[in-house]
């Protein structure tokens, strides 16, 4: 993502900060700079460290933060909505089945527009148990009305804990952020980060001007008042509207970003598709692995491409539909399943993204990596070749479907 | 009246003005009504202190009415009168606005 020579001069600057770090030991020194007032967390695999590693923090007296250490993942995300409802900057983290305990919460601090961050860790959702990476957590809550971003290394998921919280608390956004990272494959392994010195993420993050607060005696609020079928609607409604000004906000705060930190970011991460014939769209740990086999067969001549999204709500449909529009055929990997489905969650978002009519991409659906099955060199290089076939002559019967699986 | 439409409402509907619950005419919910027979009526206040709605309608420590906008018709004043002095009607069959 460096870019030019202004940006190799930025990143420079930063050379004394460079740490070798896991992403979970990466989101926490993130924390830790941002200094929230409140974090009420449970701890739960592999998202647990980023916790130990805070509350250690907590102890030395690195932060401010009031640190809530709650009897459940449900009571967690409870006591950010309260503290964030009281006017307080508040973070949690989990992954999996804490998400999926705090499902009723997702909706009502989206609905109540509390800028909330949410540090995830993806792993599978049981059963059966695993606590091992997949998407099916944080695609079970996309509905919720949170942002989602998905980070592939640590240094990105070290970036998008601090952009996290900027993008939650702008004026014209208000809603909570899901920001995720790959369950060991990022939050477990040690990457090469570079950080951002204490005072620019001060300056960057800002001093926290709540939109409301129930502290504020002057002026007494009611939060989470019941509402009749004549309301509820029309507050929905304008819920739509704050995810559809985070696609103006996001590209702006992310430029903002790479001018401080020299790593200009995108919504989406386009690799070789200026002239791809066949391109995967993905997200995640994969799209690392998927980039480096781009590189590699580039060399030899296939017109292969990637497409990374790095936010995934709100999905940038506009952005998905201008890089794909050139080839001939996608695949979109999906690191989780909807049963039922015509398609899996971001083969779905992706073809509703694709105008309809003739000259478009054949769009077609792969599901792997569940419960932390890996995506290997070779599989992505199967994928490709399946979709320079289905480039030739579409949809195949024997088409593969399923990555990584024993049939 | 014309409701707002969504542009107007305040981010995750919070409300800023106090007291509006009285606005919510929960009084139409109401399937059978509260007659209190005054004869037997102490003015104990009992029923007062018991409403869950603050539907009981006093003036000078003296029980004046129901307040037909909020009474819900739960029944729970006619359970703790100790004179057994309100019974509930349906609405169907009492004489519109009739408490007494």
């Amino acid at each position: 993502m460096i870019q030019t020579a202004r940006d190799r001069e930025v990143v420079g600057q930063y050379e004394g900060l460079l740490r070798a770090l896991t992403g979970a030991r990466a989101v926490a020194e993130a924390m830790r700079q941002v200094n929230p007032d409140v974090v009420a967390a449970y701890p739960i695999t592999p998202s647990t460290p980023i916790v130990e590693a805070f509350s250690s923090m907590v102890a030395n007296g690195q932060v401010d933060t009031e640190f809530v250490a709650v009897e459940s993942e449900h009571s967690a995300l409870s006591a950010c909505i309260g503290a964030a409802a009281a006017g307080a900057r508040a973070q949690t983290v989990t992954s999996s089945q804490g998400l999926a305990l705090m499902w009723e919460l997702m909706y009502v601090a989206a609905g109540l527009r509390l800028p909330i961050v949410l540090h995830c860790v993806n792993r599978a959702l049981s059963a059966p148990l695993n606590i091992h990476c997949d998407h099916s957590d944080t695609m079970g809550v996309r509905d919720s009305g949170w942002i989602q971003l998905y980070a592939a290394n640590p240094q990105e998921a070290y970036d998008h804990a601090l952009l996290s919280g900027r993008v939650a608390e702008q004026p014209d956004v208000l809603l909570p952020v899901l920001h995720s990272q790959d369950g060991y494959a990022v939050s477990h392994s040690t990457e090469r980060v570079e950080l951002l010195p204490d005072d620019t993420v001060r300056a960057f993050i800002g001093q926290h001007q709540p939109n409301y607060s129930l502290l504020d005696t002057q002026h007494p609020i009611t939060v989470g008042a019941i509402t009749g079928p004549d309301y509820y609607f029309e507050v929905k409604r304008q819920t739509v509207e704050a995810m559809d000004r985070a696609s103006d906000v996001i590209p702006r705060v992310l430029q903002e970003f790479g001018e401080l930190s020299g790593r200009r970011y995108r919504m989406v991460e386009a690799e070789a598709l200026d002239d791809a014939d066949v391109a995967i769209v993905a997200l995640g740990s994969s799209a690392g692995t998927i980039r480096s086999v781009v590189r590699n067969l580039r060399r030899h001549g296939p017109k292969v491409g990637l497409l990374q999204l790095r936010v995934y709500r709100p999905f940038p449909a506009q952005e998905v539909a201008r890089a794909l529009r050139g080839c001939k055929a996608v695949g979109v990997l999906d690191r989780s399943i909807s049963y039922g489905a015509p398609r899996n969650p971001v083969c779905m978002d992706v073809l509703g993204s694709l105008p309809r009519g003739d000259g478009g991409p054949t769009v077609v659906g792969y599901t792997y990596g569940l419960g932390g099955r890996e995506l290997l060199p070779q599989h992505v290089m199967g994928v490709f070749a399946d979709l320079f076939r289905v480039a030739e002559s579409g949809p195949w019967a024997q088409q593969l479907r399923y990555v990584g699986l024993r049939e | 009246m014309i409701l707002p439409g969504w542009r107007k409402l305040s981010p995750g509907a919070v409300l800023r003005e106090s007291g509006n619950a009285v606005q919510h005419r929960t009084g139409a919910w109401r399937a059978h009504r509260p007659v209190v027979a005054m004869t037997n009526c102490t003015h104990c206040m009992l029923c007062w202190l018991f409403c869950p709605d603050g539907s009981i309608e006093t003036a000078e420590g003296r029980f004046l009415g129901i307040d037909l906008e909020h009474c819900k018709g739960c029944g729970i004043c006619v359970v703790e009168c100790p004179r057994n002095a309100i019974k509930l009607v349906p609405e169907v069959e009492s004489a519109a606005g009739e408490t007494r």
